[in-house]
Formats: structure tokens, C-alpha cells, sequence
């Protein structure tokens, strides 16, 4: 059964924000995680890069698969998280720990569309 | 489409130890069970078992059977002894491959058995049947009354030696089988696997496959999924066929000339792999690493320095037991010396890399 963390927001394409002032805090659940398996490289963009809610800004890779990622909100990557170039597998021992990146947000309004985690958790159990 | 999966003997065994199932070639089929990784190491450096029983078993006997195979077969099977195997191809008239499969010679004179690709089963009885008027040959697809394991790592043996009725396989060498006696029921042991490591394939009745497992998997055996059963063969430099060889994809496109006697009297395709190693081929299957821990996969293109297409990636890793990510490619003929520079498009990005030997990982096979 997959872990839903309380306190944060969901997309419908498994990832989560935690949302800190302006910045999103943007990882994937521990559904995308366990669906993955094990993880071995996380495609992530560059400071500054800008990323348009819904479109890709990067991918998972596992051994057998990669499955790109999307971002739920508009807005400038401040921050990627440098860890999971050597270690891409903290996302699968704890996806709500390793986050990907950070948005500076450009429309908080987007939020509004997130998924709560009784309705994320309501989607995976379908 | 299949409308419904077949299922192995071993199904129940799969669910019960919570393996991750998926549909492979009609069957549905253990993907992985602890992890891709977890797997693959198991097999490199102790032990692991597939459950392969999805693989095809056809009988070729009667007075013509040795010519029969001679002439289906890319390798030569005239001087082939009881008790040994070899592997090679079945090929279309224009060099195309219908199959690449194992040939066992039984002691019984004039049998012999194919072991071919689950995915292929029906394609291939079909194609055997086709070619065989004129032959004085019987063809007998026993595909759905044996099963098969394979047990694979430099542990095997060992393993092996503790179940006393197959200990005497110890002795086999690589691409040689025997046959031995288990509940009753006569089953065949071959040195023989598609890890790069040490290793035996079991075939029996299904009670007798069900009754291995157990007892391997007590001993301490790991199952494996066909998800690390790739990642290993991939290392290895050995081919998948669908991926690295078709019928659009030779022998001779794959690298695999080796296995294709071309100075034998006759089989099918030989005038087109005579005629593809005297004026070349179009494309040929490169090994390819990246200076990078993207992940090269199927389909991607495969450029030149000017950016130009070369050719497309037929299988792609992040290399388990190397680290490192390579892949299989079909790429022009003009750029597959080894060290040709050449880049690989993944996603936006670029990455470069460089053609490199096939064999990623130094096989541990049977002396």
C-alpha cells in the first residue's frame, strides 16, 4: 500500500509539491517510486530553466524503464537537488524526503487545480 | 493479440512469492521479484533461477533428421556428437532470421531437440513444417509438456551437486547436456544460459519443474525475473531476437557470421549471408557507450558528430555490473569500427560516446 504524506499536494501524474511561500517543493509519491522499482538516474533541468505546468522537465529512469516527469506548476527552477545525481535511489527509500527541484512560482493560482491527499489517494485506488 | 495469457507450471509459485507480473510473448511471466538489481547481482556472484519454461521444445527425429537440421540451421550439426549443442539461426531465403535457437543432439540416432523463443513457438513450428517436404522427418512441438529453469552464477554448480540425481551433470562442459532420472520422470540438464556466467537450463515434465524449484528456492537459490534476465544477457553481448535480430536483421548485420557456416553444402539464406559478407550490409549492430548515467533506449537515435542520424538503439542500459551506460545499436555500416565517435539523443539532450565491443561484461563461462 502506497504511503500518501499528509500536508502536501498531488498531481494526477504522481507527483507531489510542498509548497514553501512562493517556491514549490516538487518529488513524485511513493506510488511513482514503487512503480519504478529501482530508480538509477533522475534527468533534471538547470537553474534557472523555466517550466510550464503540465509539461515534462525531466524523467526517471529505472533499470528497465524511464518515465518522464511533469511539473505542476509554471515558474523558474531555483534549486535542483544535486544529491540524486550520485544517489537517485533516496527517492525510492524515501520519495517525500528526496525532493527534484524547486519552483519559483509564477502563478500561485495553479495550486488551486492540485490534488488534496484524500483525492490523490481516492486516484491511485482506482 | 493473445486474447488470454498462458500461464507456466511455476505461476502459482510467482504470485505466492509476490513477483511483479507481466504479459511476455503470450505468457504471463515473473518481471521481477526483489528488484531488477537485487537479481542481477545474485546471478553474477552467487546464484539465481529463471522460470523459462515459456521457452519452445520441438522434436526433430526420423532417417532424415540430420539433414533436415542441416538444412534449416545456420551452424553445422553434420559432425555434432550425442550429448552436445550448438546455437545458430533459422533464416528466410533473403538472410532475414526466423529464429535463433539451440540444437541438442540425443543419443537416440536420427533426434534431435530445438529449443526456440517463446514469442516464436508457432512461427517456427509452422516454418519447420513448410520446409520439411521432401525430408523423411518427424516434427513434434513438446513445447507445452516441458517446462524449464534456469539456474545461473558461479554458485550453480554447487547447487546443482546438492540435489543427488543431477550432481552427475557437474561434469558437463558448456553446451553440453545430459540426461537424468527425478521422480520417476527422464529429464535433460544442459551447461548452458543466456547470463554470461556459469550456469545450467533444466528441462522436465511440470511436476518435476514444480519440485526443483522448491528445492532450489530452499536452498537458498534466488528466483530471478526476466527483467534481470535481460539486463544480464544485454552485458553479455548476446542478441534478443525481436530486438537485436528479425527478419529484417541478419545473422551478418548482428555480428553473428560465427554461427552461419558458410561453407557448409546448403541451408536457407546461405546464398544471402554469402551475398551480404561479399558486398557488405547497409547497417550493422554496434556496441555504443556514453560518457554519461542517462540511459540509452530502445528506439533513440544514434548521431554523428554533425548531428546526422547513423542509426537507432536496439536494446539500452544503465549497466548493472559495470556502471556505466551502453546499449546495442543498428547503426550504418560506415560507422561501426570500434572507437567511431557518435552521439545518442535522449530526450532534448545529446550525450556523447563512441563505438565499443559488444561483450560490456567479460563472460564467466565453463571452460
Amino acid at each position: 500500500m502506497a504511503k500518501i504524506e499528509e500536508g502536501l499536494l498531488y498531481s494526477e501524474s504522481h507527483e507531489w509539491v510542498k509548497v514553501d511561500g512562493n517556491v514549490a517543493i516538487i518529488g513524485v509519491s511513493d506510488f511513482a517510486q514503487s512503480e519504478m522499482g529501482d530508480i538509477t538516474y533522475v534527468d533534471m533541468p538547470a537553474e534557472g530553466d523555466e517550466v510550464g505546468r503540465g509539461e515534462d522537465f525531466g524523467a526517471l529512469e529505472s533499470v528497465k524503464a524511464s518515465s518522464e516527469l511533469y511539473s505542476p506548476v509554471s515558474g523558474t527552477v531555483v534549486a535542483t537537488n544535486l544529491e540524486l545525481e550520485s544517489a537517485p535511489e533516496l527517492i525510492n527509500k524515501d520519495p517525500y524526503l528526496a525532493w527534484i527541484i524547486k519552483v519559483e512560482m509564477s502563478d500561485r493560482t495553479e495550486l488551486d487545480s492540485l490534488l488534496s491527499p484524500s483525492a490523490y489517494r481516492t486516484q491511485t485506488e482506482k | 493479440m493473445e486474447d488470454t495469457l498462458k500461464i507456466t507450471c511455476l505461476h502459482d509459485r510467482h504470485v505466492q512469492l509476490g513477483a511483479r507480473m507481466s504479459p511476455f510473448a503470450g505468457f504471463d511471466m515473473p518481471i521481477q521479484y526483489s528488484g531488477i538489481i537485487d537479481e542481477h547481482n545474485a546471478v553474477r556472484h552467487a546464484a539465481g533461477m529463471f522460470d523459462v519454461s515459456h521457452m519452445g521444445e520441438i522434436f526433430v527425429s526420423g532417417a532424415d533428421a540430420r539433414k533436415f537440421v542441416n538444412h534449416i540451421f545456420t551452424n553445422d550439426v553434420g559432425a555434432l556428437e550425442a550429448g552436445k549443442i550448438l546455437y545458430g539461426m533459422m533464416l528466410y531465403p533473403d538472410g532475414g532470421t526466423v529464429d535463433d535457437l539451440l540444437v541438442y543432439k540425443e543419443a537416440a540416432p536420427d533426434l534431435f531437440l530445438l529449443v526456440v523463443n517463446a514469442a516464436n513457438i508457432d512461427k517456427d513450428y509452422a516454418w519447420m513444417k513448410e520446409n520439411s517436404a521432401g525430408f523423411e522427418v518427424s516434427i513434434d512441438n513438446a513445447s507445452d509438456s516441458w517446462g524449464q529453469i534456469a539456474v545461473q552464477g558461479p554458485r550453480s554448480q554447487e547447487y546443482l551437486c546438492g540435489i543427488p540425481e543431477l550432481s552427475p551433470s557437474a561434469a558437463l562442459g558448456f553446451y553440453e547436456f545430459r540426461h537424468a532420472s527425478l521422480l520417476g520422470s527422464d529429464i535433460i540438464v544442459s551447461r548452458t544460459g543466456y547470463t554470461g556466467e556459469d550456469g545450467f537450463e533444466i528441462y522436465a515434465p511440470h511436476h518435476v519443474i514444480c519440485h526443483l524449484w522448491d528445492l532450489f528456492l530452499n536452498a537458498g537459490v534466488k528466483p530471478c525475473g526476466l527483467g534481470c534476465r535481460d539486463t544480464l544477457r544485454f552485458e553479455a553481448g548476446l542478441p534478443l531476437y525481436g530486438d537485436e535480430l528479425s527478419a529484417e536483421i541478419s545473422p551478418v548485420m548482428a555480428g553473428l557470421s560465427i554461427f552461419c557456416k558458410l561453407d557448409k553444402e546448403e541451408f536457407i539464406g546461405r546464398e544471402a549471408l554469402l551475398n551480404q559478407k561479399t558486398c557488405g550490409v547497409e547497417r550493422k549492430l554496434v556496441g555504443i557507450e556514453i560518457d554519461d548515467n542517462a540511459i540509452p533506449r530502445a528506439g533513440y537515435p544514434v548521431l554523428n558528430e554533425a548531428g546526422e542520424v547513423l542509426g537507432t538503439v536496439t536494446t539500452g542500459y544503465h549497466s548493472i555490473s559495470l556502471d556505466r551506460s551502453v546499449c546495442f545499436a543498428l547503426v550504418d555500416s560506415a560507422s561501426a569500427a570500434l572507437g567511431t565517435p557518435v552521439q545518442i539523443q535522449i530526450r532534448h539532450k545529446t550525450f556523447p560516446g563512441r563505438v565499443v565491443k559488444k561483450r560490456f561484461y567479460q563472460t564467466n563461462y565453463k571452460k
